[in-house]
């Protein structure tokens, strides 16, 4: 076995055949499914993510409301006050994929995805909201930044956000302060 | 050691066996996009087969090495001179202290692969020296090579002192010494600009229409302008793939090969540098002996499919490590 990567709704179990041939590995995998118990998880971790909604931060704030016929401070108020939870890291190094997304805010992606978003950018992309670790490309709608590092490469672990992990989003002033 | 960037070529960059192991982080594997060259030329040096090497793209780099150096070129031929000698591909060579290391164009292929003895020793980054662009991981501070750069270099092996001495002694006269050996031609493939390519069924092929899925296999397709280390985009031209309905999938995980179709019906073939999950269909896997043809295409290059079993590209797999396997142990034998 070389990795495993979770995502939403599957794990995927990367291998190398030369140590086990798929026929052999899948057996072993499926015998390891059929085997197991229950394991109490640990309690997870709630991690707070101040955000500063809007602006330059958040060039899409207004379209998000709009789409819903909401005005801006309504879209911060459903979005810092609902709990979400980490549902898979994918995407880019440490990018959360975050479920419990109000659906009063569910907004479709850009249709032009951008050339740039800047890290720590907070987006909606569909029914799911998320956090850029680094500066990328996206398609999703950014209606905020955290000053939060979410991916550091030389801090243990890399990432901030684990699987499991619950998230809240708290609403910050443009220079940081709540 | 050190070895001095004096140009850097296009694009080079260090390369391992990859990153694993993070991938449920989010971490791409990045590593040689050519496994099978890394790890040849590293065997030639009696280096780890995974070791960090330099994966130059389409132009090579010139390096000036301060002390006496045992390499190994594979992968594309980049025309590579050493002190106006030419240099071949697939041979251990023994370059004296103070040699410079030129490259032209990539006459066959688009990545070369420089290995090092003692491979290039950069900070592992998450158990890795893969250079992965585009979130500054790993190798020279995350980035590709320029003018300047200064590449540590490790300490040759055992085995890698051995080759050396072995090469010099068999040519006591030449200032560059080539071996007079190397990796046999049925270990490394031969690149041509238009590449069959042998692909297992993905997990959502059924949901092409009939006509697609007889299509994906007779069509040429061409090698995108967007294609880079992160996935190579295939063009049909006025006849794009289509599913016979629309597919809204949760993102699940990718490997290297994997053939997923945006909806615009143009394939990808994800790559070194692909990221560690997806939400488009995947429609086909590439078998893992062929995915160095594929990293040795060149945009406006073209490529066909051609279907394999699941059973038959394993056979593939097997043999070609057996091969490798094989190789390493006469190396060995030759230098105990």
């Amino acid at each position: 076995m070389i990795e495993v990567v979770p995502a939403f709704a599957s794990v995927a179990v990367h291998y190398d055949p030369a140590r086990a041939p798929y026929i052999r590995f899948a057996e072993a995998v499926q015998a390891a499914l059929a085997d197991l118990g229950e394991e109490s998880l640990p309690t997870p971790r709630t991690v707070e993510i101040p955000v500063r909604y809007g602006g330059e931060d958040g060039p899409d704030l207004g379209v998000v409301a709009a789409a819903h016929g909401l005005s801006a401070d309504d879209v911060v108020r459903l979005h810092s006050a609902a709990t979400y939870r980490v549902y898979m890291l994918g995407f880019a190094p440490g990018f959360p994929y975050l479920g419990g997304l109000p659906e009063s805010l569910a907004t479709p992606r850009r249709a032009e995805p951008r050339t740039t978003v800047p890290a720590g950018s907070v987006g909606i992309g569909g029914s799911q909201t998320g956090i850029y670790p680094l500066t990328t490309p996206g398609g999703w709608q950014i209606i905020g930044r955290t000053s939060l590092s979410l991916f550091d490469a030389l801090r243990m672990p890399p990432t901030l956000l684990a699987i499991g992990d619950i998230v809240r989003f708290r609403a910050v002033a443009p220079d940081g302060t709540a | 050691m050190i070895c001095h960037v004096l140009h850097p070529g296009q694009l080079a960059t260090v390369q391992d066996g990859g990153r694993t192991g993070h991938q449920a982080e989010g971490i791409p594997v990045a590593g040689a996009m050519d496994e099978l060259s890394l790890r040849v030329a590293n065997l030639l040096v009696g280096n780890d087969e995974r070791a960090a090497a330099l994966e130059c793209t389409l132009v090579g780099p010139t390096l000036r090495f301060d002390e006496h150096t045992l390499i190994a070129l594979g992968g594309a031929d980049l025309g590579v001179t050493a002190d106006g000698v030419t240099l071949p591909l697939w041979r251990p060579i023994c370059l004296p202290a103070g040699t410079t290391l030129s490259a032209a164009s990539a006459v066959r292929g688009c990545r070369g692969y420089l290995a090092v003895a003692g491979g290039i020793d950069v900070p592992p980054v998450l158990g890795s020296r893969s250079t992965y662009l585009r979130a500054s991981l790993g190798g020279v501070d995350g980035r590709a090579l320029r003018r300047g750069d200064r590449l540590p270099l490790g300490a040759p092996t055992e085995l890698g002192r051995r080759i050396g001495a072995s090469v010099a002694r068999d040519r006591p006269r030449d200032r560059v010494a080539i071996a007079t050996w190397g990796a046999s031609t049925s270990l490394v493939p031969f690149y041509t600009s238009s590449a069959t390519v042998r692909v297992v069924e993905g997990e959502h092929a059924r949901l092409l229409t009939p006509d697609s899925a007889e299509r994906m296999y007779s069509t040429e397709f061409r090698v995108g302008a967007q294609s880079d280390r992160m996935g190579y985009r295939l063009e049909s031209g006025d006849s794009p793939l289509a599913l016979s309905a629309p597919c809204e999938l949760l993102s699940e995980a990718v490997a290297f090969g994997t053939v997923q179709l945006p909806p615009g019906g143009n394939p990808i073939v994800l790559m070194a540098d692909r990221q560690t999950t997806g939400g488009y269909p995947r429609i086909g896997e590439v078998a893992s002996v062929d995915l160095p043809l594929v990293a040795q295409l060149k945009a406006g290059d073209r490529l066909r499919f051609r279907p394999i079993s699941l059973d038959d590209a394993q056979r593939l797999y097997l043999a070609r490590e057996d091969n490798i396997r094989q190789a390493r142990a006469a190396i060995a034998l030759h230098h105990h």
